[in-house]
This record gives structure tokens, sequence and C-alpha cells, in this order.
């Protein structure tokens, strides 16, 4: 290397060239996560903290059906902004994030819903976890058992190769 | 022998519920309406072409009707239209249109351009019916039979197929014998 680093030569914070790098920097950051806010899909706010909290729950666990990948706090699609004025009006009116859920799902199904709900059809789905998870101990507890059976019946030392002669 | 049954058996299982699974999965992208078997749901709203009279769900109980969602901003609505068209003539069941979020001048200069369907259109300018009929995408046809039940949901273009082979024999009632 033929020029040396100044930052290495001086350490980070005497060297006012550094300083100066550094302060630009966040003020590019702070001024970028600023800016963001004007980007921002979704500019609903409502008064009631409390409200705007289950707002933002909501729509971001409530999927866009057009983008289906996104959620609707996330879309900037018409239909995403349709929903989100439904989930809004809805809040307003007092319902519960539950009668939302179920209202979104009784018109667009439970795909809408990013949370899969348990149900009688997708019970076995839910359970199927727990149940590989039981057959795998019982095979392996059965293995380790047969084993140990086979133990004392075979008292010969192994030899160097592994092969019981 | 019994060394091979119990992985033959989860094997054997496995592919039976992989199988049934790839035989139910819906076409990729379009999701089951929960509307199917359900009342169709209400609205009234403003009609497109006659300033008097609104297009009411009330209205249209006691005979079968297609409910077709559209806009002059779906291109897929326009290569569907010569279809509608072809519904209008057969004159088995009537059209009734639902204008989603479009601009009235512009509908109404699309049909003068393309040819009337539509039994009646109502106008949705919020959305919000379309949002009742769980609509995601333009264009979406919904037969809906006497009695007010969704019998059949089409999403996209509606076609000679899905016309002959799934919207005829629900609404005459016969099966399909033509293909």
């Amino acid at each position: 290397m033929d020029a040396p680093d100044p930052a290495a030569r001086d350490g980070l914070a005497g060297n006012p060239l550094v300083m100066a790098r550094v302060v630009r920097l966040v003020v590019l950051a702070v001024g970028l996560a600023i800016a963001a806010g004007a980007w921002a899909v979704d500019p609903t706010q409502l008064s009631d903290p409390k409200l705007q909290a289950r707002y933002v729950a909501l729509t971001h666990e409530l999927r866009c059906m057009q983008c289906q990948n996104e959620s609707l706090a996330d879309s900037p699609v018409d239909l995403a902004a349709d929903l989100r004025r439904e989930v809004r009006d809805l809040l307003l009116a007092g319902k519960s994030d539950e009668e939302i859920r179920n209202w979104m799902a009784a018109r667009y199904g439970d795909f809408i819903l990013f949370r899969p709900r348990y149900s009688l059809r997708n019970a076995w789905l839910w359970s199927a976890p727990a149940v590989l998870l039981l057959i795998g101990a019982w095979t392996g507890w059965r293995i380790v058992r047969q084993r140990t059976t086979l133990l004392p019946a075979d008292q010969e030392p192994v030899d160097e190769d592994g092969y019981n002669r | 022998m019994n060394r091979f049954m119990l992985p033959l058996g989860i094997f054997v299982l496995l592919a039976v519920v992989l199988a049934l699974g790839i035989r139910h999965s819906p076409e990729k992208g379009l999701i089951a309406s929960p509307l199917l078997g359900k009342p169709a749901p209400q609205f009234s709203l403003p009609s497109l072409t006659d300033p008097v009279r609104p297009v009411r769900s009330q209205d249209l109980k006691g005979h079968w009707y297609l409910f077709n969602v559209w806009g002059t901003w779906c291109a897929e609505c326009r290569a569907e239209h010569e279809m509608l068209l072809q519904v209008r003539r057969a004159g088995v069941v009537p059209l009734i249109g639902l204008d989603w979020k479009d601009d009235d001048a512009q509908a109404r200069e699309w049909l003068q351009q393309l040819g009337d369907p539509y039994q009646s259109i109502a106008v949705d300018r919020s959305g919000r019916t379309a949002i009742d009929w769980g609509v995601y995408g333009a264009p979406e046809t919904f037969l809906v039979s006497p009695q007010g039940i969704v019998v059949y949901k089409h999403i996209g273009a509606l076609t000679e197929e899905v016309w002959t082979r799934q919207i005829l024999p629900r609404v005459t009632g016969s099966p399909a014998t033509r293909s």
C-alpha cells in the first residue's frame, strides 16, 4: 500500500477529515430515515393510539389478495388500500380483532390470514410435527432397547478391526 | 419381509397424501371462494345506464344471473368482452355487470365502442361491493341461482369452454353434452 491510511495513523476521532466523513454519513442516514416516512404505503393514523396499534397489527397479518405475498400494510395496490379502509372502519365501529379476521375470511377465505387458524380440516397438519417426533422417539427407544438386550449375550471382546470373530 | 413393511407403509402413506394434495390443489393463483354455496352478498348501487333505477340484488332473485366484475382499466376484460356479447346473444342467462372502481364516462364509452352485453350495470365506485363478493382481480364472474345462492365462480376472462362446461350445464340443469 502506497498511501498510508490517515485513520490508522492518527486514530479515528483525532482526524478532522474522518470526523467530517462520519458526520456526513450520520446526516445522510437520519435524512433517509425521515424520508422513508414519506414513502410509506399507508399514511393512516387513528387518533386513539390503542386502535392505531391494533390497526397496524391487523394490516400486517392480513394478506393482500392481489399480490399475495405482501401484507395489506405493505401493498401499494388499490385493493389493499380499500381493505385497509375496511379494517379502519371496522375498528372504529368497535369490532374486535377476531371479528375483523372473520369478516375478511368470510369474503376472501382463510387464505387472507397470514396466521393460519386451527381447524378440523388442517388439524392433521398442526399435529404432524408432534406425531412425527413421537414416532422418532419410539423408534429410537426400540433400537436402544434391542441393542441393550444384545449386550449381555455377547461377552466376546471385539478385536481391533471392529469385527466380532 | 417384516423389516420392509414399516418403511414401505410409510412410503405408501406419504405418496397417497402427496397425490391427494396435487389432485386437489387449485390452479396456481386461484383461490376458492368461501362464497360458493352461500347466499350472494346484498347490494344496492346506482346504475351506469339508468339514472333513475338503482341496481339492487333483491330485484335479481327468482332467476339465474351471471354477476360479472369488470372495469375499463382491466385488459383481460377487453379480452373477454366478445364472449360476454356471445352470452347475451345466447339469451340463456342475463349478465349483471359490476363496474369496479371505474370512471363512468369511460365505462359508457367502452360499452358504446364494444357493445353492451349487460342487462344492467351496477357502479361500485368505493369498491365495497366488490370486497363483499371477495373480488381480488377483474374480471371475475359469479353464477347465482334463482334462490340467490352463489353456485360457481370463475376468475379471469370468461371463455367458451367455461361457458359450455361450467355455466350452461348448471343453468339448464343437464350435464354437459357438448365439449
